[in-house]
């Protein structure tokens, strides 16, 4: 039985994750947050964040890590057949029909609808972290730490496995 | 890196010469793709097009364009997908374990050693440093999908649908996937104006 709850948590995030691994982020925390409960939002956070610091593809890393969690090499593989397969399958069945209508303007507009609807997800899960951060730390240490991180991240254009070693590092001994 | 010479063109190589170089690529490419799938997208390029030359740019962008229009993590896809065409269904199996494999070993190995620390105070402590960096993380993945909605949509357009998936997802606590799935049949169904037409 978790086998197949494991392969329905990632079927869904994997075969509606439009747009690549990222967008699919916000489904697999859904699943495994929300509404199997096998983490909490923190726990999710730490997976996400060594997600990220690691090389690799998001998606997979996420759901081999969780699938082991929960149950073990057997539900890692579960959980990366029901993550890798059915978009492949697609893929390779599809590939020739919308070859043939890759110009269709309709098949263009596929991803962009889904756009927006993904960066509700992301931002109602960045108002998480940012309240799982709050509840653990406190308003003031938060806002130092975010602050500190997007200069790093996005103005000093520092590797994200770099920042996300000094998180481990300051948390470590500060928090 | 300097590009590797190549001696006998890849559709004449052996069958298992061609799988050990679709495993040297798509290897090489997982475990150097820091940043998620889509930073892996030049890597695979390098290395399927320029290193092995195992189709040209044309095909590899066939490849990617077909790939953005499908659901699912985009690395696994281009990885199968390639991997099917010059190698056959071996090909497709070798490839995805090259993406896959090396980070998930990896990941589970680094963070189960984490968990068995768990309860020491030192390791709370990185745990809550962690979480701010990936609010900041995933505000700028936001931004971006803002910023890219924008472009493909129309802010008009754009914020129509932004508002209308708040509101049910949100507000409502509709599945995103039923959500997701509305909006892809509407896509669909919807009637093209001539401006998109014309592009």
């Amino acid at each position: 039985m978790v086998y197949f709850h494991i392969f329905l948590a990632f079927f869904f995030p994997g075969i509606l994750g439009y747009g690549g691994g990222p967008s699919s982020i916000p489904l697999i925390e859904h699943e495994v947050v929300d509404n199997y409960g096998w983490m909490t939002t923190s726990e999710f956070s730490e997976v996400l964040a060594l997600g990220n610091a690691l090389p690799g593809p998001i998606a997979t890393k996420m759901a081999g890590f969780i699938g082991y969690e929960v149950a073990g090499i057997p539900g890692a593989i579960v959980a990366l057949l029901a993550t890798v397969g059915p978009s492949l399958v697609l893929m390779l069945i599809l590939l020739n029909i919308l070859y043939r209508y890759r110009n269709s303007p309709r098949v263009k507009r596929l991803s962009s609808f889904v756009l927006p609807a993904i960066a509700i997800l992301l931002a109602d899960m960045t108002f998480d972290f940012f309240n799982t951060s709050y509840d653990a730390v406190g308003l003031l240490a938060t806002v130092v730490l975010m602050a500190a991180a997007y200069f790093a991240l996005e103005r000093m254009k520092i590797h994200p496995a770099f920042v996300i070693m000094a998180g481990l590092v300051v948390g470590g001994f500060f928090l | 890196m300097v590009t590797k010479k190549i001696t006998v063109p890849f559709e004449e190589k052996e069958l298992w010469a061609k799988q050990k170089d679709i495993f040297i690529a798509f290897f090489r490419s997982g475990i150097l793709g820091f940043g998620g799938g889509p930073s892996t997208i030049p890597l695979v390029k390098k290395e399927v097009v320029d290193i092995f030359k195992m189709m040209n740019d044309e095909e590899f962008s066939d490849v990617l364009s077909i790939g953005n229009t499908l659901p699912g993590p985009i690395a696994t896809k281009m990885a199968g997908y390639i991997g099917y065409r010059v190698g056959g269904w071996l090909g497709l199996v070798t490839a995805l374990i090259a993406t896959v494999l090396p980070t998930v070993v990896l990941m589970i190995v680094l963070l189960a050693s984490l968990n068995e620390f768990k309860d020491f105070d030192f390791v709370k402590g990185m745990t809550n440093g962690v979480v701010p960096i990936v609010a900041v993380m995933l505000g700028v993945l936001t931004w971006d999908f803002l910023m890219k909605s924008k472009k493909s949509l129309g802010w008009k357009i754009g914020s129509i649908i932004l508002v209308a998936s708040f509101i049910a997802m949100i507000l409502l606590g509709v599945h995103p996937g039923i959500v997701i799935a509305v909006l892809l049949v509407l896509a669909l169904a919807l009637p093209i104006k001539k401006e998109e037409k014309n592009q």
